[in-house]
């Protein structure tokens, strides 16, 4: 960073005010705050006067907010010269913000830096026919994007040199652009083929309540299994010579069966075993939970569709 | 009040001390950049660090960090507060190291050296090589007015100034731009700063980024003599130290006084030295076929007595000038009593007030720490930010402390930067506020303390009796005077006024005053002792006694040099009815003399020698005569303010206009002033007839 100035002379505005609409939304801001703190609105009105002012927020915009607010112009231009997302100079129609920050360097932000510089200018500059400036900033929080920029309002990410400067081409044609990615990807999502995640039942709603099912075998296997092992121990007593052999607590499950698993089989979610314990048990809650991710749009709920209800 | 132990000390501080106010009181030395006692707090300088048991576990900023917060022990052992542990040392010399990175060796060129605070704890914190290889970081010096100089590159954003400005001098003129390391106090635009009281930031920096313009590159601390003195360019009598090297007063610093101006005081008053040196009446002159010339002690002495002689008593005349000290007042009234004439007064200005009336008639009663207790104000025809700067600060004060203060004022439209309401032009609204038909009268009676600012905007009107009277009702209606609260106030504009009233220099029995001496044909004779605020017609012979060239001499007929108010040892009586003594710094320059030694030698010309021939036994002439003088740095109580009677005055016609100070123009009001440069620089700027920016 480095000290920033107000724009020369010879290039400010004569005048800035509000236009009509702008005016009536700066009131709605100032209305926000109560009576004698309206100083708070400040920087949404800068924001507001730097977007009506092309990019840029000239000397009598300044003046004109701090007269709206009632505040002293000093305490308008602290607040102008603090943040650095106020342009105090001119901007070319699409303002090109370069992050510039440690992912982005990594994935090749110098790169971008050069084609722009070789392209636009040098940094801060306006390009001669006025379409363009770019400025390097810091971290836009869009990492997982890297390298990116942001032109105007809007994010494109994702970018080598040469997407970039066919993105700049299309701007500057007036073509419409996609804004995000330039490679393709969706979103944040990975680059190439899905590889996290991929498991269907995940977004059909199969699974809701599927995990309360299965405690609720487990707590029953337990209770077999108590009940087991106190008629063996009975048994045992009876016997008196034989030792005691350790119940298993847990009913013995392959790695690769769980419910969701089950569900996208088309079998039901539990095993058959739990069919009767949860209409005995928890019969209505239950059914109606499974009814309930069944009623949801999904892809194959078949199965817990057959099910009798009730 | 929670008890703590200050580097083993145990004591016992209000709750809303913080750390840095409590170690003070245990005597424990906290050195700090950005605190100070009459700015709100910051806590970005760092320095006050200090290490607190039943605190965090880190060095705590004292200066940010409330008694209150602290915790006690398990088994209820009071906080500890270390200030001289091995922990605290290497905190601080963390922070001085880091403030030093960027700061330039600039010392043996810096203005501040010898009086700069980081030079000071740099002794005691400071390192003597430096870890940082990078450039140092370099600042534009900014323009901020024709008072203050910049050098920017010494800035260690402790943000005094801009605190100062923005609170105390309540403009707003400073602020700081950008952030981090590139942040940089200026003025908008580098406009100049709008404020009386704008000098005080040289004081309150704690290094040499903002220093004196005018003293720049002039002398260094230790080469000046010290006087504490009092301040004559308005009636609060601001305490000064005025520093002189040899016989020249080289500049003008406030001094602590909570009584009257705390720590500031206006920039008249820091920068009207200059104006000692110009224009000064250095030897006695007689004016001969319309001009005049030099002439020796006696010759002006002689021509004096013959004219004395020609006119009849009550054909002579004396005047006493805004500047001039009890002493010489006194002297002067001894001699125009001995020579039997009635024409004597103090008021130039033709103000109402009078003796006749009781001490409390003509006092800022409320006194100016009083206005601290006031609940509602109101002034008439009076601009305190104009008449007296540091006390309309006081009010500003007030008004902040309170939150919505109830201020109005009735004369012209003023910014005092403060909010303050304007009811109306003139005697009207006062009229209505005495009949109780205005809102505002209401607001006053409701109040418990009402203040009521009488200026001599109002009172030296031709109806200011009647206005007197008006504003006396107005108080008796509101209970502004009541058991243990006298709100009404008269704010002088000069600061011998009070004084001269107090001694009674107004016109005998039959006596003229001020305004009627000055015109034509009344008098033969006519003695001015440093008046210059009065014009008198053509006619009389005039003598004036005084210090500069200014309007008094140009019409004078014999010219007596006086001096100036550092070259002599004087009591001042402030608005307030405070007596304090001004001591001598330097010496009248030439043959000027001072002024109760030229009446005294004057006199026995006159034949009616005066019965002293030191200042100390004219003092104690004047104690015995007049008791209060004797009691320095104090208002001596007087008897009750007799309201009624002051009440009575009313009923004369009054005049509809508007009320209007009588102070046009702040920088110029007496004859030191006009002749300063920096105040007539000042003065342009503030008309608009300088270009406010450096361009």
């Amino acid at each position: 960073m480095s000290v920033r100035r107000l724009a020369p002379a010879e290039i400010q505005p004569p005048s800035f005010a509000f236009s009509a609409e702008n005016a009536v939304w700066a009131g709605h801001q100032i209305a926000k705050y109560p009576d004698g703190r309206q100083a708070s609105a400040v920087i949404p009105l800068l924001w507001r006067a730097q977007k009506q002012a092309g990019g840029w927020v000239p000397q009598k915009a300044i003046e004109h907010v701090a007269e709206v607010l009632g505040m002293g112009y000093i305490r308008v231009l602290e607040i102008a010269t603090f943040y650095t997302m106020f342009n105090l100079v001119p901007v070319g129609r699409h303002f090109v913000q370069l992050c510039g920050t440690t992912p982005c360097m990594l994935r090749g932000a110098q790169e971008l830096r050069k084609q722009l510089v070789g392209r636009i200018g040098p940094e801060k500059t306006v390009s001669a026919d006025g379409e363009f400036s770019w400025a390097e900033v810091e971290c836009l929080g869009a990492c997982c994007n890297a390298p990116m920029v942001q032109i105007n309002d809007d994010f494109y990410e994702d970018l080598t040199p040469e997407s970039l400067d066919k993105l700049l081409d299309d701007l500057a044609a007036g073509r419409p652009v996609k804004i995000g990615p330039q490679n393709g990807r969706v979103s944040s999502e990975p680059e190439g083929a899905v590889t996290t995640l991929t498991d269907s039942t995940l977004y059909d709603g199969s699974v809701v309540g599927a995990w309360r099912t299965r405690f609720e075998q487990e707590e029953k296997a337990k209770a077999e299994a108590a009940a087991a092992a106190a008629a063996a121990q009975a048994e045992a007593e009876a016997a008196k010579a034989q030792p005691a052999t350790p119940a298993t607590t847990r009913p013995e499950q392959k790695a690769s069966d769980s419910p969701a698993k089950r569900v996208a089989e088309g079998l039901p979610p539990v095993p058959a075993a739990a069919d009767h314990a949860a209409s005995a048990a928890t019969a209505p809650e239950q059914q109606e939970r499974v009814r309930g991710g069944s009623e949801a749009p999904a892809t194959d709920a078949g199965n817990t569709g057959d099910k009798p209800k009730g | 009040m929670p008890k703590l132990i200050v580097d083993g000390k145990e004591i016992e501080v209000p709750a809303e001390h913080t750390l840095l106010q409590a170690c003070e009181a245990a005597g424990a030395e906290i050195p700090r950049f950005c605190f100070h006692e009459r700015l709100s707090i910051a806590g970005n300088c760092r320095m006050c660090l200090v290490e607190v048991k039943g605190g965090p576990p880190k060095p705590v900023a004292s200066c940010a960090m409330g008694v209150r917060d602290l915790r006690p022990g398990p088994n209820g052992e009071p906080p500890e507060v270390f200030t001289r542990t091995p922990m605290v040392k290497k905190a601080r010399e963390g922070v001085m190291e880091f403030l030093l990175i960027n700061h330039p060796l600039d010392c043996p060129i810096c203005d501040q050296g010898g009086e700069c605070d980081l030079q000071d704890q740099a002794m005691a914190y400071g390192v003597d090589t430096s870890r940082f290889h990078e450039n140092k970081r370099a600042v534009e010096d900014k323009y901020i007015g024709p008072l203050v100089k910049t050098s920017m590159n010494r800035c260690i954003h402790c943000t005094r100034c801009v605190r100062f400005t923005s609170e105390v001098a309540g403009v707003g003129d400073l602020g700081a731009i950008g952030r981090g390391e590139d942040m940089e106090i200026t003025t908008y635009l580098e406009h100049a700063m709008a404020s009386e009281l704008q000098a005080n930031v040289i004081d309150l920096c704690p290094v040499g980024a903002l220093t004196s313009k005018p003293y720049a590159f002039k002398a260094r601390p230790w080469e000046l003599t010290k006087t504490e003195s009092v301040d004559v360019m308005d009636a609060v009598g601001s305490a000064i130290r005025i520093d002189a090297r040899g016989r020249e007063v080289m500049r003008i610093l406030p001094v602590i006084n909570d009584d009257v101006n705390e720590e500031w005081i206006s920039d008249k008053t820091r920068f009207v030295w200059d104006g000692l040196k110009t224009q000064r009446l250095d030897r006695p002159y007689v004016r001969e076929g319309g001009q005049l010339r030099p002439a020796s002690w006696g010759e002006a002495f002689q021509r004096i007595a013959a004219k004395v002689k020609e006119a009849a008593p009550d054909r002579v005349g004396a005047i006493a000038g805004d500047l001039a000290a009890a002493e010489e007042m006194f002297a002067l009234k001894l001699l125009i009593d001995a020579l039997g004439s009635p024409n004597l007064d103090c008021r130039q200005d033709g103000t109402v007030l009078h003796p006749e009336l009781g001490r409390a008639s003509y006092l800022f009663n409320a006194t100016i720490v009083g206005i601290e207790e006031a609940d509602a104000i109101l002034m008439v025809g009076s601009n305190p930010r104009r008449e007296a700067p540091v006390l309309n600060a006081r009010i500003r004060k007030r008004w902040r402390m309170a939150g919505g203060l109830p201020i109005a004022y009735v004369g012209e439209q003023m910014d005092l930067t403060y909010r303050a309401e304007r009811l109306g032009a003139g005697t009207q609204t006062l009229g209505d506020l005495v009949n109780g038909a205005h809102g505002f009268a209401d607001v006053l009676r409701k109040a418990e303390r009402p203040l009521i600012i009488v200026g001599q905007g109002a009172l030296s009107r031709p109806d200011g009796a009647a206005i007197l009277g008006l504003v006396a009702k107005l108080a008796q209606a509101t209970g502004a005077v009541n058991d243990g609260w006298n709100g009404l106030s008269i704010l002088h504009t000069a600061a011998a006024r009070v004084g001269g009233l107090d001694l009674g220099l107004v016109p005998g029995e039959g006596g003229l005053d001020a305004r009627a001496m000055a015109e034509a044909g009344a008098l033969d004779m006519l003695f001015l002792l440093g008046a210059d605020e009065i014009d008198v017609a053509p006619g009389a012979f005039v003598v004036y006694q005084g210090t500069h060239g200014d309007r008094g001499a140009h019409r004078a007929d014999v010219i007596l040099p006086g001096a100036a108010y550092p070259e002599k040892s004087g009591l001042f009586v402030n608005t307030e009815g405070r007596v304090q003594r001004a001591d001598r710094a330097t010496f009248p320059p030439g043959d000027a003399r001072e002024d109760w030694a030229i009446l005294r030698a004057l006199s026995e010309h006159l034949g009616h020698r005066l019965p002293f021939d030191d200042l100390g036994a004219l003092r104690r002439q004047l104690v015995e005569a007049k008791p209060l003088f004797g009691a320095i740095d104090e208002i001596a109580p007087g008897e009750p303010l007799d309201l009624p009677a002051v009440a009575a005055r009313a009923g004369d016609t009054l005049d509809v206009a508007q009320l209007a100070s009588p102070v046009d123009d702040f920088y110029l009001t007496n004859p030191i002033a006009r002749a300063s440069a920096i105040m007539a620089e000042c003065s342009a700027l503030a008309r608009g007839n300088l270009p406010l920016a450096a361009e």
